[in-house]
């Protein structure tokens, strides 16, 4: 299933958030979003995943769901959002209680992702007796459990210290290389982005609009022993995103 | 030779510590022994008149001369029984109310001015009109207690409505939750350590309605009881209710603890 969002305006009020944005996401690659802080890249991940309804302009689904899928657009969130009254399996278990599905089913379900994702000793932990890179690594074993066609990130590395930060993104790739995943991740961190996405998206600040696509073709496996290109992308993000970067942090500190 | 301690120079001096306080074990008992043991010397003594206060043996006789009767059973079935019947009542209809208000813009902007305007009337002050309207029996007592629990479960209730996470509801959202698995699952645990510390409030506001609403109209309760014994001046009677009162609320707060524990399992 590929998202197709075509001539997408949204505005606070009075205040133009985006900007006439144009993208295709296609399936199994993964999308970066970055920006300065405050130029919508948040918003536009909110509109995708229909929790806020555009000004203006369409996001539309191109092609069916894969088989089985129960949730095709579901969110990672930066602050985990788990339930903290329920238990690793409580958590998964919660999105997928309005299916109908057998008990055996859903268990069935929650122990797989919950191997994928490397916590099957952690099921009956709750979320205060996990570290944050855990609790992440819960939110992503629920996300899996609902099989989704796109998966929207909302910088769900930014609330980790930096080593743990690391281990989540090498999990991450693992589960896309041992089976590619559509998503759209949103971030400041422009290592993550090189590291992560085929197709890096750089949006101005506010009004977001989009300023530049590059696309990397290297696969994400090789990508650990291309320090130096993928500097240089790197860089030339960062050129792209300076100017910005500083004007948005000024309007910031005239507000 | 020089010691070690003035080749270590200067000890830096310990400034932290205190803010701290801590149970100390039996000392809670031995203040209630101290009291009881000082004011049944005083009461021996003479230095306490027997009319102003009575002796606590005094009134522990009163207490057990209940218990020998069976009274007691009668006086504490009468109270607890409309102690039950009003305060679950009003929790349960509080809850629902406070849901309402919660979770629907109709029923807050339209019930808030309400709840705002009847909340500060103390209710004791209704018992003569719940009397026209509900009799003097059993049903203006226990209305009383229903509306003197109910303002106060619903301002904790939609308050703890109000604060449960956004992020989680938008969670919930997000993977397509129906709105009453929404309700259920998330806005109801997370609004419940409110619910639950309002539980306590509205618990003290019933056993004193409890208690004014048996001074009007009952024969058996542990407000009639000791309303009698002050009609009669006999004061160790009125100690030994007072003490009933006291070790209902007892009960009633550790039951509430023992509630909160249960359900609140999930907090460290």
């Amino acid at each position: 299933m590929d998202l197709h969002i075509e001539g997408l305006n949204h505005r606070y009020g009075d205040m133009p958030v985006l900007d006439g944005i144009d993208l295709r996401i296609e399936s199994g690659r993964i999308v970066c979003l970055i920006g300065p802080s405050g130029c919508g890249k948040s918003t536009l991940l909110r509109l995708i995943g229909g929790l806020e309804q555009p000004t203006d302009g369409v996001i539309g689904q191109i092609g069916e769901p894969p088989d089985g899928c129960l949730n095709p657009l579901t969110y990672i969130f930066q602050d985990f959002a788990l339930l903290p009254w329920r238990t690793a399996r409580g958590n998964i278990s919660l999105v997928l209680e309005d299916h109908d599905l057998s008990e055996r089913e859903t268990g069935r379900i929650v122990d797989d992702v919950l191997a994928r994702t490397d916590l099957s000793d952690f099921g009956n932990a709750f979320p205060r007796q996990l570290s944050g890179g855990m609790k992440q690594r819960v939110a992503i074993a629920r996300a899996l459990a609902v099989n989704p066609a796109v998966l929207l990130m909302d910088e769900p590395l930014s609330a980790l210290d930096g080593q743990t930060r690391a281990l989540l993104m090498d999990d991450l790739i693992g589960l896309w290389t041992r089976e590619p995943f559509t998503a759209v991740y949103v971030t400041h961190n422009l290592q993550e982005a090189v590291r992560l996405g085929h197709k890096i998206v750089v949006l101005s600040r506010r009004p977001g609009r989009i300023r530049d696509q590059v696309t990397i073709d290297m696969p994400l496996e090789n990508r650990p022993d291309a320090v130096s290109e993928l500097a240089d992308i790197q860089s030339h993000l960062w050129e792209l995103l300076r100017e910005e970067a500083q004007a948005a942090d000024r309007e910031l500190a005239d507000a | 030779m020089p010691d070690a301690r003035t080749l270590a120079g200067q000890p830096v001096m310990f400034r932290g510590g205190g803010f701290a306080p801590r149970p100390v074990g039996p000392l809670g008992p031995a203040v209630f022994i101290v009291v009881i043991g000082l004011w049944e010397l005083g009461s021996q003594s003479g230095w306490i008149a027997p009319l102003i206060l009575p002796a606590p043996s005094e009134a522990f006789a009163a207490l057990a001369y209940l218990f020998e009767t069976g009274e007691i059973w009668r006086h504490l079935e009468a109270s607890v029984s409309r102690l039950v019947v009003g305060w679950s009542a009003g929790m349960a209809l509080g809850v629902a109310i406070g849901f309402a208000i919660g979770l629907f813009s109709i029923a807050r902007s339209g019930l808030v001015p309400v709840v705002a305007a009847l909340f500060p009337i103390p209710k004791i002050a209704l018992l003569p009109l719940f009397i026209v309207w509900f009799g003097i029996g059993e049903g203006s007592k226990i209305a009383t207690i229903l509306f003197g629990t109910l303002f106060p479960t619903v301002i904790a209730t939609y308050g703890g409505v109000d604060n449960v996470d956004r992020s989680l509801i938008r969670m919930g959202q997000s993977f397509g939750l129906s709105w009453w698995s929404i309700v259920r699952k998330i806005v109801l645990p997370g609004a419940l350590p409110a619910i639950l510390s309002g539980t306590r409030i509205s618990a003290s506001i019933a056993i004193i309605l409890l208690v004014a609403a048996e001074m009007i109209g009952a024969e058996y309760g542990i407000g009639a009881y000791v309303l009698l014994a002050g009609n009669l001046a006999a004061t160790d009677q009125l100690i030994a209710g007072v003490a009933m009162l006291s070790v209902l609320g007892l009960t009633v707060s550790w039951l509430i603890g023992r509630a909160e524990r249960y359900f609140l399992r999930w907090r460290s």
